[in-house]
């Protein structure tokens, strides 16, 4: 696993680091034992999922996709990616809905849906280890890329914060409880001990703006999926660690 | 005195008037209460100054941030007035680039919360109080 790696060029950073780094000793000792990781759960659930046939056209993820063990490995390590149909970055939320929705007639989940998010977590988990590495010579994935920068550097709210108040300027230091991370990616789907329960990308993401006293995004809004190809750029060479475990 | 009237001394946040770093007059016309103070510098939901400041005066409340300076002596580095200006508008002291808020500041980011639009952290007597306690805060 890397979870400490030089950072790609025009980084602010000489080195990123994970989360995992910045969390109490006992918290990482839950992440890196399969066992007793509490989001291994949802993986179970995940590997359910992909089984069980749904929509008008009875299929199954595994109707087309077969084993994700051999099918999905490596791939989510690479999302967000362009999408071409739609103009516009796709995640893997996003990906599971387009497949619902065009390769079995069912309904697109709604965002945060236990099912949705248990999903998530196995196809991600399919690429534990793998270095993060997004293709931004993909589409407009560049454009997209910039937009979410300049979303990372604008302060919102009436405590007037940018996500690099917190996780570039005082990344290391201690805000209240919290040891503040460089506030990576890679290891989404989390499972949160505070709230016994996964938590998406895009929950963090509106948690983080909320807490700057802001109006939040929607999920998967414009304004997310430019931010999301920005930060998991940010976390570039770091391992998947799906389903990591946080305070 | 009635509320209109209290509220006709205060200085609105828009027209604080900040020269050489400090804010010389007061926001209220009222001299702050440290104790009241003390209790809105701790609050999570009022100052919250802990979340970024270690305080030895604090030692029994749990968590102290480092994202700014330690308050131990602030009440010898800074006269009150400038204890005001950081208070009230720390990027009227520190630049813009400081991340303390500014408590008394309609100068804020974007996408305020709808229910807080206009309206600063805390009152002008809130910021009194704090200043008066953080003087006190010797070594
Ligand atoms: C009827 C066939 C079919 C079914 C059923 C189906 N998919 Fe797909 N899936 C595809 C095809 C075809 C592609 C590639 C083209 C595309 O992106 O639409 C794809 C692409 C994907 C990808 C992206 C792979 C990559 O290389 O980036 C993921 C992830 C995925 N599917 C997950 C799922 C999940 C989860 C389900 C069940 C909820 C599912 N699929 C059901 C046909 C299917
Ligand atoms: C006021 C401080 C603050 C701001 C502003 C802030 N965050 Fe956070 N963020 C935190 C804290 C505290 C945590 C939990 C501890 C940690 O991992 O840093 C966190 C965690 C995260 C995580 C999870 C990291 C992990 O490894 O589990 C991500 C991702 C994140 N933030 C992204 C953002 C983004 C993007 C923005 C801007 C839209 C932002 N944050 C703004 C304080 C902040
Ligand atoms: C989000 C972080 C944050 C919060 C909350 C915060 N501050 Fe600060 N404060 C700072 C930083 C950072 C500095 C240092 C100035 C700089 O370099 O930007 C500072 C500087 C100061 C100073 C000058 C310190 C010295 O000794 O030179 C005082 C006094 C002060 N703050 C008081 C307060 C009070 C009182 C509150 C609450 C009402 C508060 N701060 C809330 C971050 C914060």
């Amino acid at each position: 696993m890397t979870v400490r790696t030089a950072a790609p060029e025009g980084h602010p950073f000489d080195e990123v680091l994970s989360g995992w780094l910045f969390r109490e000793a006992e918290t990482r000792e839950l992440e890196a034992d399969s066992f007793q990781n509490p989001g291994m759960l949802y993986v179970d659930l995940g590997a359910e999922i992909w089984n069980t046939v749904d929509g008008t056209m009875g299929k199954s993820c595994a109707t087309c996709h077969d084993d994700a063990a051999d099918t999905m490995k490596g791939i989510a390590a690479n999302y967000p990616k362009w999408d071409a149909d739609a103009k516009r970055p796709i995640n893997i939320e996003l990906q599971i809905d387009k497949c619902r929705v065009e390769n079995m007639g069912a309904e697109a989940y709604k965002f945060d849906a236990a099912d949705q998010k248990a999903l998530t977590t196995y196809i991600k988990h399919q690429s534990l280890g793998t270095p993060v590495a997004v293709d931004l010579s993909q589409g407009e994935l560049q454009t997209w890329w910039d937009r979410g920068k300049d979303i990372y550097y604008t302060r919102t709210g009436q405590l007037n914060f940018a996500c690099a108040s917190c996780h570039e300027a005082n990344s290391g230091q201690r805000i209240r409880a919290d040891h503040l991370s460089q506030g990576q990616a890679n290891g989404f789907p989390t499972y949160r001990l505070k709230q016994a329960n996964m938590v998406s990308l895009h929950n963090r993401f509106r948690g983080c703006i909320r807490d700057t006293r802001a109006e939040f995004p929607k999920a998967f809004s414009d304004e997310l999926m430019a931010l999301e190809v920005y930060v998991t750029w940010r976390g570039t060479g770091l391992s998947v660690e799906t389903p990591a475990v946080r305070q | 005195v009635t509320a209109a009237s209290a509220l006709a001394d205060e200085t609105a946040p828009q027209d604080v008037n900040f020269e050489d770093l400090a804010v010389m007059a007061s926001l209220t016309g009222t001299p702050g209460d440290p104790v009241t103070g003390r209790d809105i510098f701790k609050d999570r939901k009022l100052g919250n100054c802990l979340a970024c400041h270690t305080n030895a005066d604090m030692q029994k409340e749990l968590f102290h941030g480092t994202v700014g300076p330690a308050m131990d002596g602030a009440g010898d580095r800074w006269e009150p007035a400038q204890l005001r200006a950081i208070i009230a508008d720390a990027k009227e002291v520190f630049g813009e680039q400081t991340v303390m808020p500014g408590f008394y500041s309609v100068n804020v980011g974007k996408d305020v919360r709808e229910d807080l639009v206009g309206k600063t952290i805390l009152t002008a007597q809130q910021i009194e109080d704090v200043v008066a306690y953080v003087a006190t805060l010797k070594e």
